[in-house]
């Protein structure tokens, strides 16, 4: 067990950038054609990072440094946790960990526009984190574990049981991925109120990080959705790779479509759909059991 | 116990002196006694004094005291009600005792593993605070010069206190308990109101009466073991048996509650606030709020599946919720503690009314983790405050340059309250785990939601701290050095229990659950669980070690941070379009607008007072 760990976790280690970055540039190319546009190439997003690589880094102070690395650090071992099999709720507490770190950075630079992102960005944390904790209660109510190499072995999809959670789970996807209606925090597109928030005073290799970061979150994301599919049975994992595929051009796809909102609003609208539809179902599971 | 009368006439140059060697004696025997009790293989004892008649009038004399000194200063300040519920909670124990009414011939004390984790706690946390109160009173009266000095009085309570606290562990016969615990609560109504201020007596005379009215529930139930079941012993309690005992255990779970400051019964800790000093605070919150929660734990085995532990179970969560989001909209440092104090009690009673062996668990770790946690950031708190003379988290703004020692203190300790891999996070997730296998759905939800604006009233706080401003001085640190005495052990407390947990699990909590439960209980968390949570905290340590590393050989451009007009060097100011320097602030988030302590106070007693009067008129009318 422990060997399949580790080998699992190193190719998590090495493919979730690549297929993050991937991703991301899918996305854009998605929302470019959404638009009418061209868009740029799908490998675009590598010599965005490749160049701030190569750039020099100006720093505010010698902390946010040490935050970001933590951050990039957390998020790497939350994914190796989840990819590895690892236990569904000590991955959400690590990912919140990691979270924390990066809101720390941009606190400590004490500029304007960071700590109003970092601001939000707690407050989009406040948003989610019932929703990630939830899920993995989810899951243990309908296999009976938190341990991600045993959800794996289920005899039926999750969904069926689960599907108020899922519904939920990628609401709050919303946040988690910094996609419009709710990216307050900060925002992949150019027209934000507050320069670029959480990340205004980050530069070169540490704005770099916080990409590749966001990389392995993308693809950790998708692995749980990925897991409201997957059985024991080797095809429903086509399935799992079709419902993150559609997943995620749905998330694109309402990035486009709707204005950024109000932060009470994303308060009241998340959790109003956690309590409603992941609530419910929890209600009706626990009637069940 | 007997080193505290001791301490009561010490004169002013001697007292540090006494109080550090009077403490740690008290320290080391408390800690000597949970060792061999934690060691020796059978730890459940229980003893039967033959000669108990002298020290049952003591106690007779000592109840016969409390009730004429609250009835004094109820006649002095005009608050005639405490007198009521004082002569309601006393007259009747008296009445039984005195004609001989009481069951007799039971074990008096019982000392097991759980008294011994919570004398352990009690000794070493209760005994720090009073060793940094030695040093802070004689700062805070250098403050305060309006207040007349009677620190040698409050540090003799603090005292009586820790006795009481001790005696009350220790105690298996109900009337004992009974007695320890009204101790309590008129130290604490004496501790608020050592200033004498108008407003501090307005204060204690609100702890004195909602505790008192815990007391006439205690004493209510006191009298229905003894009068009605022939029981006179905690222990005979627990193992239940008659229908009828669910009775007394509602009354006591209601004292536990007005003890530990559950929703309706919170307004007491916040009002102890404006106590004089932090120690009088944090020994409200780190150990006296544990009695009512080490009461809960002892009866939950019996509220298993019974109304009163769910509806103990939806007092606990409701408060954990609604304290946590009232903890967001206050900016004094002391008020943020105080509600996010209240919000783990109710959490604590939510795991122990559940009544399963993993709330149990949950529940004693998180006693555990959070007076550690709680009486450390309590201390800082209070340090600062005499450094920079505010406690308003506002103020804060970057401690981390102005005083770096207390900050790194401070984030160890806010870090132990609410982040992943140290202890009050791991109990939380045993009590998730509890709350799922007890199927208590509305629990869970409680939790989650709680969970989210935990996180966010912490991480604020602590952004605060670790904002860097440019051009900014440090501070005179004048901490004195009897305040680190007691600041370091807890600090290191804290990291080594991060990696201590498996080891108190099986050794301290384990047997707990044994003695409780009477069988054999699995471990709560597995194996590789830990592995990973050792992991994570060595990475924790890890990280600002390996980004050292990484940024050698890498030359970083210092500059200024982004405000969209010209920095004008401090981070504090910034030159406009027209050329005029203006000043900069960033406040943190309070959405007071729309949970504010003015909207959600009031309508959260109300539910919560609801729900206590459905739970006693449906459990004692019941059985009516």
């Amino acid at each position: 067990m422990e060997i399949n760990f580790i080998i699992k976790a190193v190719l998590y280690l090495v493919l979730a950038p690549l297929l993050g970055g991937l991703l991301s540039g899918t996305d854009r190319l998605f929302a470019a054609r959404m638009q009418g546009r061209q868009g740029p190439p799908i490998i675009q997003p590598f010599y965005d990072v490749n160049k701030l690589l190569h750039k020099q880094t100006t720093v505010v102070n010698s902390i946010q440094v040490l935050f970001v690395t933590g951050y990039l650090i957390m998020t790497v071992f939350t994914g190796c946790l989840f990819f590895g099999g690892g236990d569904m709720l000590l991955v959400f507490f690590a990912l919140s960990m990691s979270e924390v770190l990066m809101v720390m950075a941009a606190f400590s630079t004490n500029g304007p526009y960071s700590i109003m992102g970092a601001q939000r960005e707690l407050l989009q944390m406040m948003c989610y984190e019932p929703m990630t904790l939830l899920v993995a209660i989810g899951f243990y109510y309908a296999q009976g574990s938190f341990m991600v190499s045993d959800l794996v072995k289920a005899e039926t999809p999750a969904i069926i049981q689960l599907p108020g959670f899922f519904i939920g789970f990628v609401f709050i996807l919303i946040i988690k991925l910094r996609k419009s209606p709710f990216d307050l925090s900060t925002s992949h597109h150019m027209h934000q109120e507050m320069v670029k928030g959480l990340t205004t005073d980050l530069s070169g290799n540490n704005l770099a990080f916080v990409e590749i970061a966001e990389w392995y979150d993308t693809i950790l994301m998708m692995g749980i959705v990925g897991m409201f599919f997957i059985t024991a049975n080797p095809i429903s994992r086509i399935w799992a790779l079709i419902a993150v595929i559609v997943v995620f051009f749905i998330e694109t796809l309402i990035d486009n479509i709707f204005p950024r909102v109000k932060y009470i609003t994303m308060l009241k609208v998340t959790w109003a759909v956690i309590l409603v539809f992941a609530g419910t179902n929890l209600l009706i599971l626990n009637v069940l059991k | 116990m007997a080193a505290l009368i001791f301490i009561l006439k010490e004169a002013s140059p001697l007292r540090s002196a006494v109080i550090m060697l009077g403490g740690f004696t008290i320290m080391a025997s408390a800690i000597y006694v949970a060792v061999n009790v934690l060691i020796s293989g059978d730890p459940s004892q229980f003893v039967y004094l033959e000669h108990t008649h002298i020290s049952d009038t003591i106690a007779v004399c000592g109840e016969v005291f409390l009730m004429l000194l609250v009835c004094f200063l109820s006649i002095k300040y005009k608050k005639y009600y405490a007198i009521i519920f004082s002569l309601a909670g006393t007259i009747p124990v008296l009445w039984m005792d005195l004609t001989g009414r009481a069951v007799e011939g039971n074990a008096h004390v019982r000392i097991d593993t759980f008294a011994a984790v919570m004398y352990l706690i009690v000794g070493v946390v209760g005994i720090l605070i009073c060793i940094y109160a030695s040093g802070y009173m004689k700062d805070y009266h250098h403050h305060h010069t309006d207040v007349q000095d009677r620190s040698n009085y409050f540090i003799a309570l603090m005292f009586v206190f820790l006795g009481a606290m001790f005696g009350l562990i220790s105690s298996d016969s109900l009337s004992w308990i009974y007695f320890f615990w009204e101790i309590t609560s008129v130290c604490s109504f004496l501790m608020i109101g050592y200033t004498r201020t108008q407003e501090a007596v307005n204060n204690s005379f609100r702890a004195l009466w909602m505790n008192l009215l815990g007391g006439c529930g205690f004493a209510a139930g006191l009298m229905i073991c003894n009068l009605g079941l022939g029981i006179s012993n905690l222990s005979q309690v627990t193992e239940g048996g008659n229908e009828l005992v669910i009775v007394p255990v509602t009354l006591f779970a209601f004292a536990a509650l007005t003890k530990s400051a559950q929703f309706p019964f919170s307004r007491w800790l916040l009002g102890a606030m404006v106590a004089p000093t932090p120690s009088s605070a944090l020994l409200h919150s780190a150990t006296m709020v544990k009695i009512g929660v080490y009461m809960l734990i002892r009866l939950s085995p019996i509220m298993y599946g019974t109304l009163t532990g769910v509806m103990i179970t939806v007092i606990g969560g409701f408060t954990f919720f609604t304290a946590s989001l009232l903890a967001i909209t206050v900016s004094d440092g002391k008020k943020v503690l105080a509600y996010s104090t209240i919000s783990n009690l109710g959490l604590i009673t939510a795991c122990a009314g559940t009544g399963t062996p993993e709330g149990v668990w949950a529940a004693v770790m998180l006693v555990l983790f959070h007076a550690v946690s709680k009486s450390l950031l309590f201390q800082t708190v209070g340090d600062i405050e005499n450094c920079m003379h505010s406690r308003d988290i506002e103020d804060m703004h970057g401690l981390i340059i102005k005083l770096p020692r207390l900050a790194f203190i401070m984030i160890i300790g806010i870090c132990g309250m609410f982040l992943a891999p140290f202890g009050m996070l791991v109990s939380k997730w045993a009590a998730l785990k509890s709350f799922v296998d007890s199927g208590s759905v509305w629990l869970v939800l409680f939790l989650v939601f709680g969970s989210g604006s935990t996180l966010f009233y912490w991480a604020k706080w602590l952004g605060k701290i670790c904002t860097v401003i440019h051009q900014s001085f440090e501070l005179e640190d004048i901490t004195p050095r009897s305040e680190m005495v007691s600041i370091f052990p807890l600090t290191s407390l804290i990291i080594i229990m991060c990696f201590a947990f498996p080891w108190m699990s099986g050794n301290m909590i384990q047997p707990i659950l044994d003695e409780a439960f009477h069988t054999n209980i699995p471990d709560v968390i597995g194996g590789s669980d830990v592995i990973i949570m050792m992991i994570m905290v060595a990475m924790v340590f890890m990280i600002p070690i390996g980004s050292r590393f990484l940024s050698i050989g890498k030359k970083s451009k210092m500059t200024m941070s982004y405000v969209a007009g010209v920095n004008a060097g401090d981070d504090r100011h910034y030159i406009d379009s027209f050329g005029k320097e203006r000043a900069l602030y960033m406040s943190n988030w309070y959405m007071r607008d729309f949970f504010g302590e003015d909207k959600l106070l009031s309508p959260c007693v109300w539910v919560a007072a609801v729900l206590v009067a459905v739970m006693l008129i449906v459990v004692v009318g019941g059985a009516i």
